[in-house]
């Protein structure tokens, strides 16, 4: 199984993707923000959590436009599996993969506390480790993720089952508190919320080791 | 040619710091201000031949969200 895990000037969770998807028996191939094309054969790609660009103009936004993006557009075109976090679900958004938009957190303040986090739907490669309705602990930690979407596109969310997440106790502002969501496929997973850094008996906590283990052997490349 | 960018927040999403700036502007003593909405003025300067279309393409594909932003073009 291959994994890859793209790095931008400014991210800075690359590295825990990386080792996540070691932990659940990846081979993993850092790619760079100007390279134009993925590596072959590829089962999944990781957009990090971090700041890239400096978050210059919105975060996100000149990521989307990275030669790399384009070949991760590409590659969830053909129907790819790719799971951003945090940053990564950001620059997912601006590159239109998934719907929405995350604005500053309503209290405006940047929160880094682990919360408890819904399990909206376990019908994902990435969320059949766990059953619908179970609360685990995983880390936030980011000042805009307050995730936005028209009434129109909650509605369409909800009614595809494409909500991956919520937040338990809403700590940013997000509609629906919607901390998570997937693609129209499914095979695309957005979070805030950093399921790396609860991976591991030395974080502190495991409850998002379960993520990383269900995509072992279950993906096709593309 | 210069062209000036103005990309607000569009109406009904939630534009946290406006509030804050005005519970700040309300603290202050200032309480004629009913509502505050803050956004971003962004300058080019343009080759000739550059026109409105194309600052119009550029806003659509990186100034502005138009999930959540509308953006106004002033050429200059």
């Amino acid at each position: 199984m291959r994994a890859a895990v793209v790095v931008f000037p400014g991210s800075n969770c690359d590295r825990d993707l990386a080792v996540a998807f070691e932990q659940a028996g990846f081979d993993v191939t850092m790619v760079w923000h100007k390279d134009a094309s993925l590596p072959a054969g590829l089962d999944i790609v990781g957009v990090p959590g971090g700041f890239s660009y400096g978050d210059y103009l919105r975060c996100g936004a000149i990521a989307a436009q990275s030669p790399i993006c384009k070949a991760v557009v590409e590659h969830t075109e053909r129907g790819g599996y790719a799971m951003g976090v945090c940053n990564g679900f950001q620059i997912l958004t601006e590159t239109g993969i998934l719907p929405g938009a995350l604005l500053r957190n309503a209290g405006l303040k940047y929160i880094c506390k682990t919360v408890g986090l819904k399990v909206a739907t376990s019908d994902s490669v990435f969320t059949q480790g766990y059953n619908a309705g179970d609360v685990i602990g995983i880390p936030i930690a980011h000042h805009d993720g307050n995730y936005y979407a028209d009434d129109e596109t909650l509605a369409m969310l909800r009614d595809q089952d494409r909500v991956a997440f919520t937040y338990a106790e809403n700590p940013n502002g997000s509609r629906g508190d919607i901390a998570g969501i997937l693609s129209e496929n499914r095979r695309v997973l957005g979070m805030m919320p950093h399921p790396e850094r609860a991976a591991d008996a030395g974080h502190g906590g495991t409850d998002g080791a379960a993520l990383f283990r269900a995509l072992a052997g279950v993906l096709t490349p593309a | 040619m210069k062209a000036r960018v103005h990309v607000m927040l569009k109406n009904g999403v939630l534009d946290p710091q406006g509030e804050a700036v005005r519970h700040a502007l309300g603290a202050m003593g200032f309480d004629k201000v009913t509502g505050v909405r803050q956004g971003k003025v962004i300058d080019l300067d343009l080759a000739d031949g550059a026109t409105e279309a194309d600052v119009a393409e550029m806003c659509e594909k990186l100034l502005a969200n138009t999930v959540i932003e509308r953006y106004e073009i002033e050429l200059v």
